[in-house]
Formats: structure tokens, sequence, C-alpha cells
């Protein structure tokens, strides 16, 4: 008998750059020949505003009383040129989403919804419906590249108009949806053939520049006679300039997606590499106004990767004047569902992962065209389910700024907040916590 | 018919397009001038009744965008995006229109009696343009549905991406554009031709001399073998 020792063994090292995901996206491109196409936004880890944290009132600050003083959420957008300025009761608005990419039932659930507590909802590519309309109370016309749908009539209809340069999932890119998604009622309402994969365009068709946008936005308002707010709405990759040149060009609102904010079907390497996150773009649209003179006269509303009412008031203390979710509100219909496992699973992913939203195969009836699998969404209980998340929102923001002190959630500042980390820090120009550094600010 | 001056040199556009806005019954079989109009953007835009407009001399962007129903003439040249949208009446340019002419119109005619620039149908949705002239490179681009007729020539990658348009050409078409090709004349193309150059006042033009082109429809449903199409 040997009593020769064994050698010990190193356990199995995976790579951090050939992790399994990498692996399993190289072994899919290699076998199918095409990049990999899916909804969501950015997913991987990011400075977000989870790297922030309100300082409450103590000795120096003088705080609220949580259930008896009163703390405002009300915002109206649109006061700089429109004659019909948009009221909402609380920040938090729906952000565009098209009919084709989401179903009737979900459209109609997000206008119920947003009614319900007094917020806006916007369409998408492919125009607007008539179940939308009629159940939101104040809707948002997106104006977009492919002008699909595009009708003058639903822009006389509209209490608002967004002219849609980019979207923080695609800055940069066009609209996409697949073949299985283009319905009959999408096929006519976009005027394309049933079936095809409708491409969208990037850029709008008669139009190139800041200097053709002032013209372009000075020809909604003369149709509209100069009723409806203008939103023109970018995703975030330099939004300094960008933000200045909207202004410039006669935006009332702008609207900045981060890299967070969703997307109904693009190139997951579209997704993951081009754009800046949220909390990186905002202070830079803050400065773009504050240098002009703009800051609360153009609104700034912020999206991408909203998901709490702490998110709300951190968006609102770095310079936002409203927030944005869709991501957000698709999982307040019931998307991603875990009730819906074994489902999710016979599509080859999991509850709270799926993102296969352009094949229209959605279990939870919200990303289809599938008439079976719509008639699964009941627009009248998601749409309840839907406002209580944003009141919920709402609510959660209220505490937090009373317990800074504040009357309204608009009186939140970046003195209220602190990092927990240097890129947030560096991002959101605030203090890392228990310091007074901010990266990237000389002290003088 | 009863007509109506406006003199853009001394009346802001504002209070011209807000006339022009007035409910049909006020509007309906009026024929409105509009004098010195001098290259102004956004004359005559978003006009919804049948009424008579003529724009004397030039006009700069959007001349007639998202007209419906209003029949307007522009006596000089157009700027960009002229008839842009329109849902349907006629716009009819009697001299030459700039780039993205009848982008995304969903109906009606537009007329133009000399060229086009750049992109003219660009994203066409069901409407009809008639060119006397010739259009610029990447006319008709995702082109659709509707119709574009060219009495001159075609530039560089016409009907690229092309979906449900009809392009008809009487001259030289410099470069097809992706998935863009030559279909053959059949009866029912030949009867729109024909109707198209009888209300543009082309009558005596023969439908023989123009080539039809239309959508290969390889590039409909997205295929990796296709890849290098786009």
């Amino acid at each position: 008998m040997s009593d020769t020792p064994k050698t010990p063994q190193t356990q199995p090292r995976f790579s951090a750059t050939f992790d399994p995901y990498t692996l399993s996206e190289i072994r899919r491109a290699a076998a199918t020949g095409i990049y990999d196409i899916r909804g969501a936004g950015a997913k991987r880890k990011l400075p977000h505003f989870d790297d922030l944290l309100f300082l409450g009132a103590s000795v120096s600050r003088y705080p609220l009383e949580g259930y008896r003083e009163k703390c405002g959420t009300d915002v109206v957008l649109g006061t700089r040129f429109a004659k019909k300025p948009i009221h909402l009761k609380t920040p938090v608005t729906i952000a565009g989403m098209s009919f084709g990419a989401l179903s009737g039932p979900a459209k109609e659930a997000l206008g119920r919804g947003a009614s319900a507590v007094g917020t806006s909802t916007t369409t998408g590519d492919g125009g607007m419906t008539p179940e939308e309309r009629g159940q939101s109370s104040i809707l948002v016309y997106q104006y977009l590249p492919s002008r699909y749908g595009m009708n003058p009539d639903d822009l006389r209809k509209a209490d608002a108009i967004e002219v849609v340069i980019g979207q923080g999932a695609k800055p940069g890119g066009g609209g996409m949806l697949l073949g299985q998604k283009i319905s009959d009622r999408v096929a006519k309402m976009r005027c394309l053939p049933k079936g095809v994969d409708q491409r969208s365009a990037c850029r709008h068709p008669d139009w190139t520049g800041p200097d053709d946008l002032e013209i372009k936005i000075a020809e909604l308002r003369e149709i509209t006679d100069w009723e409806k707010p203008i939103y023109v709405k970018v995703g975030a990759t330099r939004p300094y300039f960008d933000v200045t040149l909207a202004v410039k060009a006669g935006a009332d609102v702008v609207v900045l997606d981060g890299m967070q904010g969703g997307t109904a079907a693009t190139q997951e390497v579209f997704i993951e590499h081009v754009g800046i996150p949220t909390l990186a773009a905002i202070r830079p649209a803050v400065q773009a106004l504050q240098d002009m003179g703009m800051h609360r006269k153009v609104q700034l509303i912020v999206s991408g990767g909203i998901r709490n009412g702490a998110d709300v008031a951190k968006a609102l203390a770095l310079g936002a004047d409203a927030v944005a979710i869709g991501t957000a509100a698709l999982v307040a219909l019931g998307d991603n569902d875990p009730r819906l496992e074994s489902e999710y699973q016979a599509l080859g992913t999991t509850a709270g992962a799926y993102d296969d939203w352009h094949e229209g195969k959605d279990p939870a009836g919200i990303t289809t065209q599938d008439p079976e699998l719509m008639k699964r969404l009941d627009p009248v209980k998601a749409g309840r389910r839907l406002a209580n998340y944003l009141a919920v929102m709402t609510m959660e923001a209220q505490v937090i700024a009373r317990a800074c002190g504040k009357s309204h959630l608009h009186n939140l500042e970046p003195e209220d907040l602190v990092a927990l980390t240097v890129e947030s820090a560096a991002m959101a120009k605030v203090p890392l916590a228990g310091t007074s550094w901010i990266p990237g600010q000389v002290q003088y | 018919m009863e007509s109506l001056k406006f003199d853009l040199a001394a009346t802001p556009l504002r209070e011209v397009n807000q006339y022009l806005h007035s409910p049909a019954s006020e509007l309906n079989g009026k024929h409105v001038v509009i004098h010195n109009p001098n290259g102004a953007h956004n004359i005559a835009v978003g006009l919804k009744s049948d009424v008579q407009v003529t724009i004397d001399g030039h006009a700069g962007y959007y001349a007639a965008g998202m007209n419906q129903l209003a029949n307007v003439v522009v006596t000089g040249s157009a700027g960009t995006g002229v008839a842009e949208n329109m849902m349907s009446g006629v716009v009819h340019v009697k001299g030459f229109a700039s780039n993205a002419a009848g982008a995304t119109a969903q109906g009606g005619l537009l007329i133009i009696d000399g060229d086009a620039g750049l992109r003219c149908g660009i994203s066409l949705k069901g409407a009809d343009i008639v060119v006397g002239g010739s259009v610029g490179s990447f006319s008709a681009f995702m082109a659709q549905a509707g119709n574009l007729v060219v009495l001159g020539d075609a530039g560089e990658a016409l009907g690229d991406s092309l979906y449900e348009a009809r392009l008809f050409v009487r001259g030289e078409v410099k470069s097809l554009g992706a998935d863009c090709e030559e279909k053959p004349m059949d009866d029912e193309a030949r009867q729109i031709l024909v109707d198209l150059l009888a209300k543009s006042g082309h009558a005596d033009v023969s439908p023989d001399s123009f080539k039809l082109f239309g959508s290969a429809r390889t590039l409909y449903n997205f295929h990796v073998d296709n890849a290098g199409a786009y």
C-alpha cells in the first residue's frame, strides 16, 4: 500500500473576462450567424442612484412632519412657449412605448394607471390608438423618425408632442419590430406588409441638424396653433451639448434617457455598449440648462432605470423636473412575474430575466400581438396595479423630501445628497459620503 | 370663388396660418393668396379644409406640411420637406423643390414641375408624387406605399430598402438602392401612371417611355446571408 500523498488540485477557475455569459454568447453567435436581439435596457452593473444617499435633517436642518405637513409633488411641463402646459399631480410619467411593441390591453392599462394618479402616458412608434387616447387623460404623442402612423389629427388630439431624436437603449439607432409582431392591425397602422421585419429609420426624414430642428419644432407649433408643449427626447450620450441644442431649437421640455432605459428590440451589443448611465447624464444636462438661464423654465424629464421613490427623489434632487418609467411600469402591469415561471422556462429563460420581447411570445400578454396571449392581461386590474405602484413611488419620494425638510419634491437639491463611491460622486457631482470631496471639482 | 389676400411682408405668418386653420365651414371654397412669402418656413402647414391657397413666390421649409384636403400652389420654388406627411389634397410646386419633398406623405398628390432634390418621397406612405424634372439621390428611400413618377432622371440609390411603393422613371437611373429592381409594367401599374400623368398636366407624355421599379422583397425578413446589403 502506497502512502504517496495525492497532489492537491486547484479548483476549476473561470475567467473573469470569458465568463459563462460571454462564452454562451460566443457559442450562440457561432451557431446562428446573427447578433443577439432583445428588449429592455442595459443589464450590466452601472453606477446608479443606489450609489447615492440622502442626508436627512438633523440639528443643521429642519425636517417636516411625515403625516401632517404638506410636501407637494405636482409639476407643470411646457411653460416656455405652449399655450396649454401640462399639469401633473406626480412627477412620475410613463415613457413612450409603442402599440405594436406592446399589446392593445397593455397600452390601455398604462393609460388607466397613469390617469388614475394624474400623470401622463406616451405613444410610441406606430401612432396613437383609440384605446390609448380614450384611457389617457394626458397623452404625449411621439413624433418619430419613421413617422409610422403619424397623423396630424392625432397630433391635434395629443396634449403634448415629443420629438424623438434618440433613446437611451440605442442612441443613434433606429427601431426594430420583427415580423412576428406585425399583425394585421399593426401592419395597417404602419402601412407595411404583414409579417415583414420592420426597420425604423434612425434619422428623421425631413430634417438634419439643430438648425433644421428649430424649423421643424416651429412647424409643429404652427400646425397645433402653439397650444401643445413640445418635448425633445434624446438618448444620453453628450447631454450638455444635446440639451443646449434642443433648448436653442425651441424645446419646451427635454427628455433625457439613460442607457438603462428600455427598448422593445435592439441588438444586445448596442444596448450594453452605446450611451451613458442615467446617473452620469443628469448633471451635465442640468448644467446646460443653468448656463442658459433655462433651468426650471425648460423642464427636464429623466428616464432610464427609475424604480422607486428614492430614485425619483434623487433624480429631482440632481435637477430634473420629472422622471419617466417604462420597464418598471411593465413590471407593475405583470411583466416577468414569477407566477409564470414554468412558461418562462419553456421559453428558455426565467422570471426576471425574460427580455425576448421582440418575439411576441410574452406569457404575461404585454409585449405581444398574439390574440390569445393578449387576453391574459386585464387592462383594468393591470391599470390598478400601475396606479398603486405610481402612488407608492410618489409617497416614497415625499418621505425622503420631508426628511430633508422640503415642502415640495422640487426643493430637493444636490446638497441633500452624498455618494457611496468615487464614480458616483464624480458623476453626480456630490461629495463622497463623510468627506467634502467631489472628484473632478477643484476646491478653492 | 371668394378670394382673400395676405401679404407676408406685413402680416405675421402665425396670423396667416391661424386663419387657414379656421373651421372648414368658413374656408371651404375660398381662395387665399399669400404674397411676398420670400422663402418663409412653414407656410400653410396643417391645413384641413377644402381651401385653395396660392403662395405667390418662393416658400421655405415644410410648405403645406401635413396637408389635408387643401389645394396649395407654390408659384415659385419650395424648400425642404414640401408637403411632408401630406394626408390628402393637392400640392403643386411650379418651380423646383428641395430635399425630402413629400417625405412620409400618406395621401394626396404632390406635383413638382421642376426638379426635386435629395430623398424625394423618402418613407412615402401612400401619396402620389409627380416630378416634371429629375430627382436627387436616395429618392424613395424606404418608401412603403404610393407612387413616385419622375419624368427626368433619378440619382443614386433609387428606392433603397423599398417596401411596396411604385417608382416610374422616364429618364436614366444612376443606380438602384438595396432591394430595388426593375419590374414589368403590368396593366394596373400602367393605368396608375396614365392617371397620374393626366392629373399632373403631362397627359401628352407616353406611359411607354417609363420604366417601373419596385421592391425585390429580399430584405423583408432579416437573414444573415443578406448582411452585406445593409
